[in-house]
């Protein structure tokens, strides 16, 4: 069964359609890249998924409910977690305070110091918890991004170029953070390097000026002309 | 007088106040529209220009005349420097921060009305207006021979009302002609339209600020010492001012010079209509509710774009 | 007991003793001065934490205190009713105006508080022959009661306000270490994230304005019945300023801010009153400082130097 489902979805700013026709399928338990060029529509894209921007057509399908017209907080309370790409944080609270908001909408009193700690744990943050979040170097900012996305307990985790300026070391430990997190949660992945997402994803969905131009496999998405000719190869 | 005269007299009257209106408010829009903050001390920079007028006529006592012309050279300047000061002082190392910028005016609204409560005392205060002639309006009446021109009682005005609506005009246009042509008005657009690009092509955004700042408390300064010969100069003057300008600004639509000087007409002149009709106090709870459902239902003003 | 809860109740506790020692001219400013903290801690509520730059305060001051006065000289309400009615009054109000405001942010949510407030102040004197707007009218001392006590006597006076202060203190801490309260910090601090972790920022917002306007309102409703005076001059702007001008004085969005403000910036004027009685003028020069150099207000520099456990 289908934990997220786009029919003909679509998005116009003025004149241009930023966004068209798509029509997209994620199933429980996967992780699903969203890859294409720069100015895609992939951020758009997602942004009409979790409700930030509204679609000028077609319709959204999240854990068996039409979602299309729902406003952000409710998809989100519904069981979808958002990672922006640009850092969005709250640069004037500690780490342990960021993390705390977003584990405190799922948690009870009793549970939710222990989950706040067990997310820090889970990123690697316990150290930092609680230093000033806008101090932190730049790659910690985007783990404290992920960790208020995982501390919401999430069924679809939508992460928007997640690894975009970390450094190698990095990379390499968020990867495992995310195979570890795919075990029970289906993730969404926008990503622009394309050993992460070889190394992760299950299926790839490529997206090219706003339309769907290939989906499969990672194997069959790198030996996809279509795909090497407007992407990978060109 | 019958409906036709009354009409005309209310109508003289409402050109007169519009006129004023226009140019305070066209000076609290400039201000909005290039800089982005509001100023909630428009009305005590209008309250200074006509103190300063009635103080620099008093130097020339002797010749209302030449006391009133100094006055109008003088009292406008000396409140853009003011203004000019308080930029270079406060709001510049504000960053010109909207809400920081509004709290900061506020104070100086206080500051500004104590200080002359303190110095100039709580007493209204004349200026002689530099001439006065009345001029006297006919009117068209039927009779027994056919049309005739009279001179219904009552039914008259004065060369200088006259001359505050003809300077106000020419000096709202003065200030389009800025905007529209020249390089001056080349470069305050250019800041309103996006201050970091302006920044980039060596415009001097703070000292673009600070004149524009300077130039619209000015503005209101010269609407004051224009109308207070016919009004009196007073500590508390302020307030309605700024609350007229308010209004007229945000009905135009915020930033709008040609929406400013639409809704400055209607609404100086529908003043005087409107308070035939209303007790003063039920038109400005009308106005300020007005003011208040337009911010909330159209942002861009009646005038203005239509909300996104 | 954490060091926060601490620090509360001793202030409470110095209050209390202070009751019993201070001279009368002070006791009398004291007393006055929880009453206008209550009120500064009800826009701090709004100001300090949820973020939300309101000029128009002094009409939820205004409706509380014209609840209540209004029913005591009309129809004779015993005060243990006209106080929570004046409140209600005043949260009421303050529903209506979130309602339309909250469509609007920034300065634009100030004009529109603003707009509304001083269209409260008119109509408060386009009813003049009910409200005696103009020069006010004075709560006679037969209905100054409150459960058996003459609230015109110093020390009941007194005490009362201690208590409406206290409870406000304390409801303000707990808001602030609640889920709720760190939910509007996050609103103020960044409301798109606040959005996306599936918090309804619309409304928090609205309930933001509605407990920080019924706070206001039962300041002015207890004001009027301590200090036995309701007058159209509660509703005027200066009067929605001045609680701004209290928490930013005393550090936004800390708990006991409000009242260091309030107390800092009625000595002030006290003081600056065997200078000048043009008392608006230190209000106006404190409100450029504040703003130029002093941001986060005299218990915001306590927390930034010295106590960052401070809520």
């Amino acid at each position: 069964m289908s934990l997220l489902l786009t029919e003909g979805l679509g998005r116009r700013f003025g004149g241009l359609e930023a966004v068209r026709d798509v029509d997209l399928a994620l199933r429980e338990g996967e992780v699903r890249a969203l890859i294409g060029p720069n100015g895609a529509g992939k951020t758009t894209l997602v942004s009409m998924l979790c409700g930030r921007i509204a679609a000028s057509s077609g319709r959204i399908h999240f854990a068996g409910r039409e979602v299309t017209r729902l406003p952000a907080h409710r998809r989100i309370r519904m069981g979808m977690a958002y990672t922006f790409q640009i850092t969005s944080i709250f640069a004037e609270l500690t780490v342990r305070e960021n993390v705390r908001l977003a584990v405190q909408r799922v948690a009870d009193d009793a549970a939710l110091e222990l989950r706040v700690a067990e997310t820090l744990a889970c990123v690697g943050l316990e150290g930092r918890a609680d230093q000033r979040a806008g101090d932190l170097a730049y790659g910690h900012q985007r783990l404290v991004e992920v960790a208020m996305g995982l501390g919401q307990a999430p069924r679809l985790l939508i992460l928007d170029e997640p690894t975009q300026g970390l450094s190698d070391g990095e990379v390499a430990g968020f990867v495992a953070l995310i195979r570890a997190v795919a075990r029970e949660t289906t993730v969404l992945l926008i990503e622009h390097n394309i050993d992460v997402v070889m190394a992760l994803a299950d299926r790839i969905t490529v997206l090219n000026f706003g339309r769907v131009i290939a989906e499969g496999a990672p194997a069959e998405i790198r030996a996809d002309p279509v795909v090497q000719e407007a992407y990978l190869g060109g | 007088m019958e409906f036709g005269p009354h009409l005309i007299l209310a109508l003289l009257e409402g050109l007169v106040q519009a006129s004023v209106l226009m140019l305070t408010a066209l000076g609290l829009s400039l201000v909005f529209g290039v800089m982005r903050v509001v100023n909630v001390a428009h009305g005590e920079f209008f309250m200074l220009g006509a103190v300063l007028a009635h103080v620099v006529a008093g130097w020339f006592g002797a010749h209302p005349a030449l006391g009133f012309i100094a006055a109008l050279l003088l009292a406008p300047p000396l409140v853009a420097l003011a203004a000019l000061a308080f930029d270079r002082t406060v709001l510049h190392r504000l960053g010109h921060d909207p809400e920081r910028t509004i709290v900061a005016t506020i104070g100086l609204l206080y500051v500004i009305q104590q200080l002359t409560l303190m110095t100039f005392g709580p007493e209204a205060r004349p200026v002689t207006a530099p001439f006065n002639h009345r001029i006297a309006i006919p009117w068209i009446e039927t009779t027994a021979a056919g049309l005739s021109f009279y001179f219904p009682w009552g039914l008259s005005t004065t060369s200088y009302k006259l001359f505050v609506v003809v300077a106000a005009f020419a000096a709202s246009a003065g200030v389009w002609l800025m905007m529209a042509r020249g390089r001056v008005g080349l470069v305050l657009r250019a800041t309103q339209l996006d201050r970091e690009t302006a920044q980039a092509f060596a415009i001097p955004v703070h000292q673009v600020y600070g004149f524009v700042f300077a130039l619209g408390a000015g503005l209101a300064a010269l609407g004051a010492v224009l109308v207070v010969p016919i009004r009196q100069a007073h500590y508390l003057m302020g307030g309605d001012p700024l609350l007229l300008s308010f209004i007229v600004v945000i009905i135009g639509g915020l930033g709008s010079l040609r929406g400013t000087v639409w809704a400055a007409l209607l609404i100086g002149m529908s003043d005087g209509i409107v308070s035939v009709f209303f007790s003063p106090t039920l038109a400005k709870i009308l106005a300020t509710l007005l003011v208040a459902l337009v911010l909330v239902y159209r942002p861009g003003g009646l005038f203005g774009a239509k909300p996104a | 007991m954490s060091r926060a809860l601490v620090l509360h109740l001793g202030l409470i506790a110095v209050l209390f003793a202070a009751a019993f020692l201070l001279p009368a001219y002070h006791h009398g400013n004291l007393a006055r001065i929880m009453v206008l903290a209550v009120y500064a801690m009800g826009y701090n509520i709004l100001f300090g934490y949820a973020g939300l730059l309101s000029l128009g305060h002094a009409m939820f001051f205004a409706a509380g205190m014209y609840g209540m006065g209004l029913t005591v000289r009309y129809w004779d309400w015993p005060m243990i009713l006209a106080l929570p009615f004046g409140t209600l009054a005043a949260a009421a109000l303050a529903l209506l105006v979130a309602v339309l405001a909250l469509r609007t942010a920034g300065v634009a949510f100030m004009i529109v508080t603003l707009m509304f407030s001083q269209a409260g102040f008119l109509v408060i004197l386009y009813f003049n022959p009910i409200t005696r707007g103009d020069e006010g009218f004075v709560i006679p001392q037969a209905a100054r009661r409150l459960a058996g006590l003459d609230l015109s006597d110093p020390m009941n006076r007194y005490l009362a306000a201690l208590v409406l202060f206290s409870v406000v203190l304390l409801a303000c801490h707990r808001l602030v270490l609640s889920r709720l309260g760190r939910v509007l910090v996050a609103i103020r601090e960044n409301e798109e994230r606040a959005r996306l972790l599936g918090y309804d920022v619309w409304a928090h917002k609205l309930g933001a304005v509605v407990l920080s306007g019924s706070v206001a309102g039962a300041a002015g409703a207890a004001y009027g019945a301590l200090f036995g005076s309701v007058g159209a001059s509660f509703a005027e702007v200066p009067f929605s300023i001045l609680p701004l001008l209290y928490v930013l004085a005393g550090g936004a969005g800390t708990v006991i801010g409000p009242f260091v403000g309030t107390a800092f910036m009625f000595y002030l004027r006290d003081l600056a009153g065997t200078v000048t009685d043009a008392h608006m003028l230190v209000a106006g020069a404190a409100l450029i400082a504040l703003t130029l150099f002093a941001r986060r207000g005299l218990m915001g520099l306590v927390r930034a130097r010295w106590a960052g456990w401070l809520p």
